[in-house]
């Protein structure tokens, strides 16, 4: 099977301007179709490993990040485009590759529902899986970045998908998504890491993505049983802890940081009962990354 | 009568079999299709009756058990939120009356399998409207802030309010008094509409079949977006198809109410483009009295536009000039439902407006 990287410079530039760039992401297939430099050079930096999909395959999300009318193009505008539509307000330009991270989010967001779907980052080790679910900010893309250079396997860092009445996690492994401060804090962190493009002046400040299939079994789609729900929380100020958290209260934060927890209705509510009961769960407060990664191996210890 | 299928999402909706005989690339486009006209759940369900569903591929399947857990839990949703809305109202004596998908859901008519909605539409007598309004505000449905002058807009020339949304849940409610604006050409006398209301279950109400079938397509035709086109026309057929079924006189006098409500015109174009689009049967001797000699005349204009609007807003679907035509919809939309001497100082005001704030989202009047 091919990957992305091994596709010529002029091939991949003539597909993904065709609209003809099937990638294989965990269970699912995103056509990809781009008119923008920033786009090309961030898929080229952070997709070269991920395999390409065959002609004979289903294409699950249609995604386009493009320049639109002239007039938008005058502007400096480009528009996220899924089956061919646009969804949402047009965008400077400058912000095209967040934007096509974060609109290839939304579609699992809105569309997938055969799993559980959590807002969490999902890391592994020795087949072991660690769910880090969080809000906005709380550390988790930055911890699991972390992680991942550390030579534990990245999962997801957006969205956990469990299989209903078992702890099974399906991979939906894509580039992590790192924002403002967190981006030198991962870069002092180690010199390996690789990054896409920056994008300034978005609605979540500075972005910018790191490559995450950083280990050879990256893009194996086979589920991996889960281990521990660790919740992490970035703190300047507090002391760092790890600590084991209740289970009942571990159940609501992770029903309300789910996409679809409540669309689920009955099947969601057994589904999350059969997570939170089956695995450990932890509060992780965290100001050094070294120390956060420590605790972690503590937890499949 | 009916053109052979030209997209695929045609071809899926009209043999539910269809899409399991697919190659892989032409379900992917069915689902894009479907997706985009909001009407991938009612596949699901066409296909679940008529027992395809299981021979679909997991790869496609999937896509369409999501759609239909969305339409479940919007279902489950639509009959919470209908309970608040009966209550409101009931404390001012007036009954829920629901319009269009709300009322095909809780009267579990099959036009109603996999149907989506955005938003609870319902209508309440005129001379009612501010009683209901301030009693669905007491029950958490707050009215929404607009600046004065789409107020004072809303309130002098629409046939509702502006929309209503739960404190809670979010979800919008559009109370209607009209199902035309008072400034539209067709001055429909709303009363009549009381008058044949149809019981969906106890304390809720719809229209009757026939003003079902005759609001849809008024809805349809005076419309200046078209981003449900098909799936609006979609209801049409499904309730042509399935309301006979229903009611053994239904075809008798439908265009004699459609007349009495001054909306023959709007029900002519849903029967022939139901007809045209997806093969509805039409008894000839109804389609002969919804004939006029100026509907025959406009028929090669109508059909270059309408043909253009009901498909799919995707680029596999597009005919020539689709652009063109969707803009002269909108504009005609405009012109059906106000005057010009109402329109033009409207539109100015509006486009001076957006100039403003640049914000089009907020000025949807």
């Amino acid at each position: 099977m091919q990957r992305l990287g091994e596709l010529s410079t002029s091939d991949f530039h003539r597909r993904l301007a065709a609209g003809d760039l099937p990638v294989r992401v965990g269970p699912y297939v995103y056509n990809i179709h781009s008119d923008l430099p920033a786009v090309a050079q961030g898929l080229r930096a952070l997709y070269g490993d991920f395999l390409l999909a065959t002609p004979q395959q289903f294409v699950d999300y249609d995604v386009a990040l493009v320049r639109g009318s002239p007039l938008q193009r005058l502007r400096g505008r480009a528009e996220f485009l899924f089956d061919r539509a646009s969804p949402f307000e047009t965008i400077p330009a400058g912000q095209a590759y967040a934007f096509l991270e974060w609109g290839m989010n939304w579609c699992v967001s809105l569309h997938a529902n055969e799993y559980l779907k959590l807002h969490a980052a999902v890391v592994a080790r020795e087949g072991a899986g660690v769910i880090l679910p969080g809000t906005p900010g709380a550390g988790k893309s930055t911890l699991c970045a972390a992680l991942g250079l550390q030579g534990w396997r990245i999962l997801s860092d957006e969205h956990a998908l469990v299989v209903p009445h078992t702890t099974d996690l399906v991979p939906l492994c894509r580039p992590v998504s790192l924002k403002n401060a967190s981006i030198d804090v991962v870069r002092a962190f180690s010199r390996d890491a690789v990054f896409g493009p920056v994008s300034l002046e978005t609605h979540k400040g500075v972005v910018c993505h790191m490559k995450a299939d950083l280990t050879t079994d990256s893009h194996d789609p086979a589920p991996l049983p889960a281990r521990a729900l660790v919740f992490p929380r970035y703190s300047a100020g507090d002391g760092q802890y790890l600590r084991p958290r209740p289970r009942s209260e571990s159940f609501i934060i992770a029903a309300y940081h789910s996409f679809n927890y409540s669309l689920m209705g009955e099947a969601g509510f057994h589904a999350m009962r059969h997570l939170v009961s089956s695995v450990p769960c932890y509060d992780l407060v965290y100001r050094d990354l070294d120390w956060a990664v420590q605790a972690m191996e503590k937890v499949l210890a | 009568m009916r053109r052979a299928p030209d997209f695929e999402l045609l071809t899926a909706l009209l043999d539910p079999g269809a899409l399991p005989g697919m190659d892989m690339a032409g379900a992917a486009r069915v689902v894009s299709q479907a997706r985009v006209s909001r009407l991938l759940a009612s596949l699901a369900m066409a296909m679940q009756d008529s027992g395809d569903l299981e021979r679909v591929d997991p790869a496609v399947r999937r896509h369409l058990d999501s759609a239909v857990l969305v339409y479940e839990k919007q279902k489950q949703d639509l009959a919470y939120d209908c309970e608040s809305i009966r209550a409101a109202l009931e404390s001012v004596g007036e009954k829920l009356v629901l319009l269009k998908g709300g009322a095909y859901l809780q009267a579990e008519l099959p036009v109603a399998r996999g149907r989506l909605i955005t938003d609870i539409d319902i209508i309440v007598p005129r001379e009612r409207i501010e009683a209901a309004e301030q009693a669905l505000n007491a029950h958490g449905w707050e009215s929404s802030k607009l600046d004065p002058y789409n107020e004072s807009y809303y309130r002098r020339w629409s046939h509702e309010t502006p929309a209503l949304v739960h404190c809670k849940r979010g979800t919008t409610l559009d109370l209607h008094h009209n199902i035309l604006p008072p400034t539209a050409g067709p001055n429909v006398d709303a009363s009549l509409l009381f008058e044949r209301l149809r019981t969906a279950r106890p304390g809720v109400f719809t229209l009757s079949l026939q003003d079902m079938v005759i609001h849809s397509a008024t809805h349809l035709f005076h419309e200046g977006e078209f981003y449900h086109g098909l799936r609006d026309l979609w209801d049409l057929d499904r309730m042509l198809r399935q309301f006979p079924a229903e009611q053994a006189d239904f075809w008798d006098g439908l265009v004699e109410r459609a007349r009495q409500l001054e909306l023959q015109e709007s029900l002519f174009h849903g029967l022939v483009y139901a007809q045209l689009v997806f093969g509805t049967p039409v008894p000839g001797r109804v389609m002969e009295r919804a004939t006029t000699l100026a509907q025959r005349l406009r028929r090669p204009l109508m059909d270059f536009l309408f043909l253009r609007a009901f498909r799919p807003d995707h680029p596999d679907c597009r005919l020539p000039l689709t652009a063109a035509a969707l803009n002269m919809l909108y504009i005609r939309s405009h012109y059906l439902r106000m005057p010009l001497y109402l329109l033009l100082p409207h539109l100015l005001r509006k486009a001076w407006m957006r100039r403003g704030d640049g914000d089009p989202e907020e000025t949807q009047a």
